[in-house]
């Protein structure tokens, strides 16, 4: 089955993001396709390369590039969302890609089943 | 062409969500999809007439609703249950609705093919 995939909380603060993680991990696993995920509201946070976690804690946005670097998981994040919170091109982790909401339609179009990680 | 519904939980002010998913249904709107939007809990003070923001210094987003028609989005419904519990009727909201008891909403939601949740 294909699935997309709505984040819209940060990381860290929310464990909206950790489930969609181990949802995509998961899906993947048991041979499905991640058609995209998408981060919205504040999940455009889960974009940022200047996240540092403790070095005892798990690396969220790692984590989301390495599922890029091994799967090609399409992660796109707001272009509004990301603007109004100082995320731009020059701070994407490798793997994201900044576009429009258009990419959220468009992934509940061609994907078999759309799920929301969120409050 | 695809069902989708937007589901609108939270109040208008104090956080994102009312804002951000109008914005997403705009853009739904453009691709020539089934578009409807439902209010539930909270999400029902979105469409209360005579909003005022001035004071806490933030946009007043509640007139685009009125505007939807103009994108063709024209399926608005809203929860009897969370009207009442707010003591709401459909005399306090700024746009014609269809309100419908929870079970109603819940016939509706099975029938989407698309789910988006604010």
């Amino acid at each position: 089955m294909k699935f997309g995939i709505l984040v819209s909380e940060g990381p860290y603060t929310h464990q909206a993001s950790d489930t969609a993680y181990q949802f995509a991990k998961a899906a993947i696993a048991k041979g499905h396709e991640i058609q995209r995920v998408f981060f919205y509201h504040d999940g455009v946070y889960n974009a940022t390369r200047l996240t540092e976690p403790p070095q005892d804690d798990r690396h969220i946005v790692n984590r989301w590039s390495a599922l890029n670097a091994g799967h090609k998981v399409d992660l796109v994040v707001c272009v509004a969302a990301a603007l109004r919170r100082g995320i731009k091109d020059e701070v994407l982790a490798p793997g994201f890609r900044i576009s429009g909401l258009g990419q959220l339609v468009d992934s509940g179009i061609k994907a078999d089943r759309m799920v929301t990680f969120g409050d | 062409m695809k069902k989708f519904m937007f589901v609108n939980r939270k109040a208008p002010y104090g956080t994102i969500y009312a804002l951000e998913s109008l914005e997403v249904v705009l853009i739904a709107a453009t691709f020539d999809q089934d578009v409807s939007l439902v209010f539930v809990d909270d999400g029902v003070y979105e469409l209360t007439k005579g909003q005022d923001t001035k004071s806490i210094g933030i946009k007043n987003h509640s007139k685009t609703y009125r505007a939807l028609d103009g994108y063709d989005v024209e399926k608005l419904y809203v929860e009897r249950e969370s009207m009442d519990a707010r003591g709401l009727s459909e005399d306090d909201l700024i746009v014609d609705v269809e309100v419908l008891s929870s079970a109603e909403m819940a016939a509706l939601m099975a029938e989407q093919d698309v789910i988006l949740s604010f």
